[in-house]
């Protein structure tokens, strides 16, 4: 096991950070933690980088205890918080040589591994950290991450703040470095990049709600759900909340996904309700679950 | 040591390129010992003085004349009546009013005494008791004078027997302030800035969220702490190479004692500084926390150090707290090897105490330094 987590509590005064949580990682996964904010994922996260002690539990990286051996862990692991947090007065090569050399070692010594990230800000290394833009800091970071060569790397929602492109580049980044042989563990609120993973934890308010593949995740999902539809969104949403055999609705970009009580839904019928309500342009459709579905049937 | 090295080098670099902490650092302690040395004086000069002189005789006119000559006082006016004279103190038109009643100068040579009244505004009580001694001095001299002129003619035989002292002053002959405010002013900055400067460096990788990726890496405690400090201390030695220049070019401030023995007293002191900073970086979040409480232990420090006031006159409590107090044993070194000159032998009590007061501070600071919570 990469990363074993058995019965971790940590609670901050009265609030309950996480409770009772276990799961592992395997060698070699992209395993990502999902939930919104304030779930805990940054809690787990400090307790296995040996930032917090937990109240309860214990927890192990690559073979060391989080709390006995956490010199190693400091060695073996690579950290990225969610916030930026390099030297915004130093300039890129600086930040990097400073990080290299705290843990003993140099850019020229593990180059290979960060240089498919590296090169793409290389054009920038005399630039300030603070000059650059969202998605540079991000690879910038993951490269102060990665330098002295990790066995396991954690990211801390590493894809908040950053555009949709240098998102997608970060994601294929993450499985370039899987296929080093990195054991990954990455949170995100974000539900589509679940489906990036290898297999996914569910958390909210501090507890695993789910742990599976995340096609698995979705094949759970125990109603057909449907694609609904018309002009005015909020009295569509207003409208299905009325309907005697609503099970659940959620808005989901231009439509509302929709399941239903019965076994046997009858579209029609749910078209005249709507139309009775006054709504028009209606359009009722089949469609496949997500995450993002299952995440809302495991949190009600 | 590698890993110290760079992050010394790291922090100078991030302290250059901090285009607010330069002026901070060496163009501010520059006027301030300037401004102060030239400002912080125990001399009250240009006192305003009023006097109604209900006698109208030769005696009192002398009396006045004396006070007129004298450089520390302004004679302004006279006013004809005492109820004038207090609304003109009240509206801080005068500071000293002196009072020669009626019959001044007879009393004087039927009875051999007269009394004389003074009023002194003291809102501000140091000056006052300056401009007191100031008037008691003029009186007493003015008396002795008398004394020949008037009475003696006839009683030769009956003139009291006078002893005068002259006082010698020691190590500051002519009573220069400067002399010793400039000193201990340069033991103000040094101290302020290295406090000032560590208390919030620690901080400030807390607040931007740097330390947390450090804590998260395998360098020691000790290797991050003597990197983040030791630039400061090298700031703190080049502050008192700036001041000990300037105080020589400017207040041509003697210095007889070994510099030597003052850079290696500083260079403990500022260690128990730097130890102190660091100790309140560890239990503050923000740079704005550890700068009032930077502050609250400063003013503290500086009132009771013996520079403005001598702890000599303080109470007792007062006078143990001052032990505790590093500024204290600092302010008399530095007084001590520049004025007197003195030696290793004799700075030795306030060097052990300063040594141990270091060890204690740094200690409590690295024990309290803490990667994980």
């Amino acid at each position: 096991m990469s990363i074993t987590l058995n019965h971790i509590s940590k609670s901050y005064k009265k609030l309950k950070a996480v409770q009772d949580i276990s799961f592992n990682v395997e060698p070699g996964e992209l395993f990502g933690l999902i939930g919104p904010d304030g779930a805990g994922k940054t809690t787990i996260f400090r307790i296995i980088t040996t930032l917090l002690i937990p109240d309860a539990g214990t927890a192990s990286v690559a073979g060391f205890d989080v709390i006995k051996d956490y010199q190693a862990i400091r060695n073996t692991v690579g950290y990225m918080p969610g916030r930026f947090s390099l030297y915004q007065d130093l300039t890129v090569e600086e930040n990097l040589t400073f990080f290299a050399t705290i843990f003993g070692t140099t850019i020229a010594e593990n180059y290979d591994l960060i240089e498919d990230i590296y090169v793409q800000i290389e054009p920038f290394k005399d630039r300030r950290a603070g000059k650059l833009s969202g998605g540079m800091k991000q690879k910038l970071a993951l490269c102060c991450a990665l330098i002295h060569k990790p066995k396991v790397l954690f990211l801390d929602e590493p894809t908040s703040g950053v555009d949709p492109v240098s998102r997608k580049e970060f994601w294929e980044m993450l499985k370039r470095l899987q296929q080093k042989g990195i054991t990954i563990l990455v949170s995100t609120p974000y539900m589509d990049e679940a489906a990036l993973c290898d297999r996914i934890a569910l958390i909210q308010d501090g507890k695993i709600l789910e742990i599976d593949a995340p096609e698995a995740i979705v094949n759970k999902f125990p109603k057909k759900i449907y694609n609904v539809g018309a002009d005015n969104m909020y009295k569509l949403i207003r409208t299905l909340q009325g309907y005697e055999h609503l099970y659940s609705v959620f808005p989901f970009g231009e439509f509302v996904h929709y399941t239903d009580k019965r076994d046997s839904f009858e579209a029609a019928d749910l078209k005249s309700y709507l139309k009775n309500a006054g709504l028009t342009d209606i359009s009722i459709e089949a469609t496949q679950p997500n995450i993002e579905d299952a995440f809302m049937e495991l949190a009600k | 040591m590698k890993t110290i090295g760079y992050i010394i080098q790291k922090e100078f670099r991030q302290i250059f390129r901090n285009k607010g902490m330069l002026p901070i650092i060496f163009i501010l302690p520059i006027l301030q010992l300037i401004i102060l040395s030239n400002a912080a004086t125990y001399e009250v000069k240009n006192i305003k003085f009023a006097y109604i002189d209900y006698d109208h005789t030769s005696t009192s006119r002398a009396l006045i004349e004396k006070f007129n000559a004298s450089t520390y006082f302004n004679v302004l006016t006279d006013f004809p009546s005492q109820e004038k004279a207090s609304s003109a103190m009240l509206a801080g038109e005068v500071d000293v009013v002196l009072e020669i009643p009626n019959h001044f100068e007879r009393k004087l040579l039927r009875e051999k005494t007269a009394y004389l009244s003074i009023t002194i505004n003291a809102i501000d009580g140091a000056a006052a008791g300056v401009e007191s001694g100031y008037v008691n001095q003029i009186v007493q001299s003015f008396n002795k004078e008398v004394k020949m002129n008037i009475m003696n003619t006839s009683k030769k035989a009956l003139q009291p027997i006078t002893i005068e002292s002259i006082p010698s002053f020691w190590y500051n002959t002519s009573l220069d302030y400067k002399t010793f405010m400039v000193p201990g002013i340069l033991v103000l900055l040094v101290t302020m800035i290295t406090l000032f400067l560590s208390g919030m460096n620690i901080v400030r990788e807390k607040e931007i969220g740097t330390l947390e990726q450090i804590n998260v890496t395998p360098i020691r405690k000790s290797q991050f702490i003597i990197g983040k400090l030791f630039p400061f201390w090298v700031i703190g030695m080049g502050l008192l190479t700036v001041g000990l220049i300037l105080a020589k070019i400017i207040f041509n401030i003697p210095m007889l004692g070994s510099l030597l023995l003052l850079y290696a007293y500083t260079s403990i002191y500022i260690l128990v500084i730097l130890g102190m900073g660091l100790l309140i970086s560890n239990f503050t979040d923000t740079q704005q926390q550890a700068m009032f409480i930077a502050w609250f232990f400063v003013v503290i420090f500086i009132l009771m150090s013996g520079l403005f006031t001598p702890i000599e006159s303080m109470p007792k409590w007062a006078q143990i707290v001052t032990e505790f107090n590093p500024i204290k044993y600092f302010v008399e070194i530095v007084r001590m090897v520049l004025l007197k000159g003195s030696g290793l032998m004799n700075i030795l009590p306030q060097l052990v105490k300063t040594l141990l007061y270091a060890i204690i501070m740094n200690v409590l600071a690295v024990w309290s330094y803490k990667k994980v919570n």
